[in-house]
């Protein structure tokens, strides 16, 4: 058996590739992935948070999945529901040409395995998902903040922390040395968009209207 | 230049005057062998015909101000060289956005100039905040750190609106420095 059966095999059936993909994925996925789905053109693999670092294995190891290069390890804040956070792992295989995204729902407080043991890649990013979200990954050789300020408190990539912050800076003379202070504007934040297209933007890509939204008409 | 005292009357141009005076000075010097001038308009003329500038370059203002020394404007005319490190310049150029995380370093930094320094503010985020004015990262002014002489605005200044403050900075230096130490 090659080891591109899958791609070979793509002219036989009236599948698309991307739909092989998901569905090998499920064989492969040892009960792990919830679902295994391509979405917008995109295959999508839901997993628990508990599993994620050993499914990211099973992608990497399996000579026809072949999903060896994690791209990028993000998360997503969406604060209406009860498990707050999305953590996405976007995966690419050269071989196949194909990407990936693995996304596991998280809640706040709750710890994901980290995958820097599977790719190296993962090191920084879960460190700045950790310093901007305050998602804290279990395992992870070095988990500090990357990008705030040394004494910085608070995740400011949530949705519920003020753009402006909670302090600010300047230099004390009196003290000789740099310090915060709470923020204090002389004008506020103004935003004049008022007739942009992409405001309140309630309806999914393709213009039919979202379930919750029922005032909004297809347009 | 030199010896001539500006604040009595502007630059004389080439001409039956300017001949007259530079006779008169030659005659001076051959006579006496010496000529005489304010000490302070001296200290001050040096000062600033060779400002030595510490790169702060931070952010894209940094590129304009590689710019302004390049060849089409080049700052070496003027006698400004960067010097890479603060202990041998006179002017700090804070050209760029200046973070929280980078508000001690900038501050030590200009602590370790000696006197007589000045700073100069390039670009819009050194001098209030700028396009990041209201980030929770941000320092909104690298006055609120360090005390500023000029400010050059722009989002980024054009290489010849640097020059442009930077020879603003040596008038200042001309008309407010002085031999005193502070």
């Amino acid at each position: 058996m090659n080891d591109n059966d899958l791609i070979d095999n793509v002219g036989d059936t009236s599948e698309p590739p991307l739909q092989l993909m998901a569905d090998h994925l499920r064989d492969i996925g040892q009960g792990l992935p919830l679902s295994s789905e391509v979405v917008h053109g995109e295959i999508e693999v839901q997993v628990n948070a508990a599993d994620v670092a050993q499914l990211l294995m099973l992608l990497r190891d399996d000579r026809q999945a072949a999903f060896t290069q994690l791209i990028d390890l993000t998360a997503v804040d969406y604060p209406e529901r009860k498990d707050r956070f999305d953590v996405v792992y976007q995966m690419l295989s050269m071989e196949n040409n194909m990407r990936l995204r693995v996304v596991a729902v998280v809640a706040e407080g709750q710890t994901v395995p980290s995958v820097t043991a599977v790719f190296m890649a993962a090191n920084w990013a879960e460190r700045e998902v950790w310093d901007m979200f305050g998602i804290f990954f279990a395992g992870h050789p070095d988990l500090r903040r990357l990008l705030t300020d040394y004494g910085f408190e608070g995740h400011p990539l949530r949705k519920d922390f003020p753009l402006t912050g909670h302090v600010e800076v300047r230099y004390d003379d009196a003290q000789r040395r740099v310090i915060n202070e709470p923020v204090h504007l002389v004008q506020e934040f103004r935003d004049f968009d008022f007739l942009s297209p992409w405001e309140g933007m309630h309806s999914e890509l393709g213009g039919k209207p979202a379930a919750s939204d029922p005032d909004k008409t297809a347009k | 230049m030199g010896v001539m005292d500006p604040s009595l009357a502007p630059p004389i141009p080439p001409g039956a005057d300017q001949d007259a005076i530079l006779r008169a000075v030659g005659d001076e010097i051959t006579n006496r062998g010496f000529v005489i001038a304010k000490a302070d308009k001296l200290f001050n003329w040096a000062r600033s015909g060779s400002l030595w500038p510490m790169t702060f370059g931070l952010a894209c203002c940094a590129v304009e101000m590689m710019h302004s020394a390049a060849s089409r404007y080049d700052m070496d005319r003027y006698g400004m060289l960067f010097r890479p490190s603060p202990r041998q310049s006179d002017v700090m150029i804070v050209a760029g956005t200046l973070t929280n995380k980078m508000a001690p370093a900038l501050r030590r930094v200009y602590d370790q100039m000696p006197e007589p320094r000045w700073v100069l503010s390039m670009g819009s985020c050194a001098n209030g905040g700028g396009y990041y004015h209201y980030s929770y990262a941000v320092v909104r002014g690298c006055d609120r750190i360090v005390p500023v002489d000029v400010y050059v605005p722009g989002c980024p200044p054009t290489a010849e609106a640097l020059i442009y403050g930077l020879l603003q900075l040596q008038k200042k230096i001309r008309r407010t420095a002085t031999i005193a130490r502070s």
